[in-house]
């Protein structure tokens, strides 16, 4: 008899060409161009991309409340298309503008939240302290949700969203708009979760949220998947180094003359600077200032650093996240 | 079973923030109220008119009865269309609850407290000289407990679709006035010409009100429900 482990053989989330268009004035619009997905149990995925990439659309297919317009999908073991009451009974789902009545308190939302999940009137009250207290929040608990901080709200957000201890958890942008003190609160409550063995899919456009807090990323822009792998592999995809050259406004003319080089591997111009993909960076930047020099092109800035997310998402995409999270 | 336990629950919440906000039910109130103390005495002298169809107050009252139900209940999308946006709907979509029940435990409140208001009408009508037997109370409560959730349901259903209040308010005035007009509570519509009396259904009787109305609560609540359980982007 095999010894079914938790993490690494069973999908909880498994898509085959998941896709969702949308009807506007001018046509049909494809929001989610086929997604092929797998998520293991136990895993925290980060789902990475721009706004508009298709990041919340895939996940408001994969909670059921976006019925996909072709493909098929497994979550939380049934199938998303025939039994979406099960995977709603199965799953949690924290959205991204969060979920709470501003005249309502805390504890009676938990409350409520429990019983719409089958719990009786004693163990959905029992649950909602025992939340109440695991997410810090026992002093607000009985004051009106519109009195709570940013970071108070999401938490009570997220306990909403695992009050009935689903198996997989749905975080669409979970620390958006919030200090940093209360994200880093967020980071450790979702790093609790996995320890318990919730598999968590997060969508986010944070770069450092991704690197901190996901075993597993994918990259999506333009309703497609574009990579897929740990931080550290899509790293290593960008062997190497990033020199950033800033000239000013001769940025074409810089390119023109160091991309054929033989020590670049890549080049793009990324807002009044060249960034340059080098095999070595130390050995590298010698030769770009003698080449800028000769071309007559002033060198304004030059710096060397090790690939970053945002590297891979510029790479991937063509579009830097860090403009996008601004 | 589970329609009912989820009903019972969203029922719960609704009336408990109505209740913790009761200002609404008294303002709901306070309009029939100025009409019976307002404008009942200047229809007593109208109400010797041929073909009026009674005393002043008994055509009056059941006339602002009707106008409570669909004053009160028409506009009761405006609640939900702040619910979406506080992200509760989309929050009870998510949980296996019933979609059916989302409609009725919110319709259900609705119709809770226009029963309150009207049981309120009904007995300061009295001194003002309403003669109402009990049977006729309970079928006139039957009736605007159907009108109630035929325009409860319309409400939600549309502001489901509309998901704003500056569409919803147009479009709510629009259903609400011919409905209004028609339903002779201005002045009976035994005076109004036979083409109008035509289109009002005025002179048929109780039972094919009751049926009118019922249909109408039919087709309103299944719309409404499936707008609920559909997916909306």
């Amino acid at each position: 008899m095999s010894i079914t482990t938790l993490r690494g053989d069973t999908p909880v989330i498994e898509t085959h060409g998941l896709r969702r268009s949308f009807r506007t004035r001018r046509g049909e619009v494809e929001a989610v161009a086929g997604i092929d997905l797998r998520v293991d149990a136990g895993e925290i995925v980060g789902f990475l991309g721009p706004n508009g990439a298709g990041k919340t659309t895939t996940l408001r297919m994969l909670t059921t409340l976006l019925e996909p317009s072709g493909g098929e999908a497994t979550v939380a073991g049934c199938d998303l298309l025939r039994e979406p009451r099960r995977v709603r009974e199965r799953i949690g789902y924290v959205a991204q503008g969060g979920a709470t009545d501003p005249t309502v308190t805390g504890r009676r939302e938990l409350v409520l939240q429990a019983r719409l999940y089958g719990m009786d009137r004693a163990t959905a009250a029992a649950r909602a302290a025992e939340v109440l207290a695991a997410l810090d929040l026992e002093a607000c608990a009985d004051r009106k949700g519109g009195t709570y901080s940013g970071g108070q709200r999401r938490r009570l957000d997220l306990g909403l969203g695992l009050v009935h201890k689903p198996q997989l958890l749905f975080l669409d942008e979970p620390t958006t708009g919030l200090d940093p003190q209360s994200r880093a609160h967020l980071w450790e409550e979702i790093r609790g979760l996995r320890e318990q063995g919730t598999t968590v899919f997060i969508t986010t456009h944070y770069l450092d949220e991704a690197d901190a807090l996901c075993d597993r990323l994918a990259i999506i822009d333009h309703g497609r998947i574009v990579a897929e792998g740990t931080a550290e592999e899509l790293k290593r995809e960008i062997a190497g180094d990033v020199v950033t050259v800033g000239v000013g406004n001769h940025c074409a003319e810089a390119l023109r003359l160091l991309e054929h080089q033989p020590f670049v591997r890549e080049a793009s111009i990324d807002e009044g600077t060249v960034r340059l993909y080098v095999e070595r960076g130390e050995a590298a930047m010698p030769q770009i200032l003698r080449l800028l020099d000769g071309g007559g092109i002033t060198l304004q800035t030059i710096s060397l650093a090790r690939p970053t997310l945002d590297d891979v998402f510029l790479r991937q995409t063509g579009r830097s996240l860090r403009d996008e999270a601004a | 079973m589970r329609v009912l336990r989820d009903t019972l629950l969203v029922f719960q919440r609704s009336m408990g923030q109505t209740l913790r906000n009761p200002v609404w039910v008294v303002v709901g109130l306070m309009q029939p109220i100025y009409y019976l103390f307002l404008f009942g005495p200047v229809l007593k002298p109208v109400a010797q008119l041929q073909g009026f169809g009674g005393s002043a107050y008994n055509v009056f009252v059941p006339a602002l009865l009707v106008q409570m139900a669909l004053f009160g209940c028409v506009f009761v999308g405006f609640g939900l269309i702040a619910e979406l946006r506080y992200g509760v709907i989309e929050r009870m979509r998510v949980t296996p609850m019933s979609r059916l029940s989302m409609l009725l435990g919110r319709a259900g409140r609705d119709i809770a407290v226009l029963l309150f208001q009207s049981t309120m009408l009904v007995l300061m009508s009295i001194p003002f000289g309403l003669h109402i037997t009990l049977s006729s109370i309970l079928i006139i409560f039957a009736l605007l407990l159907l009108i109630g959730l035929g325009m409860a349901c319309l409400s939600y259903g549309l502001a489901l679709l509309l998901r704003s209040e500056d569409a919803l308010a147009p479009l709510l005035n629009a259903v609400f006035l011919p409905i209004m007009l028609l339903s002779g509570m201005l002045l009976p519509l035994s005076l109004a010409p036979g083409w109008l009396r035509a289109i009002g259904l005025a002179g048929s009787t109780v039972v094919v009100g009751i049926a009118v109305a019922a249909g109408l609560a039919a087709l309103t609540i299944s719309w409404a429900a499936r707008s609920f359980g559909r997916s909306v982007a």
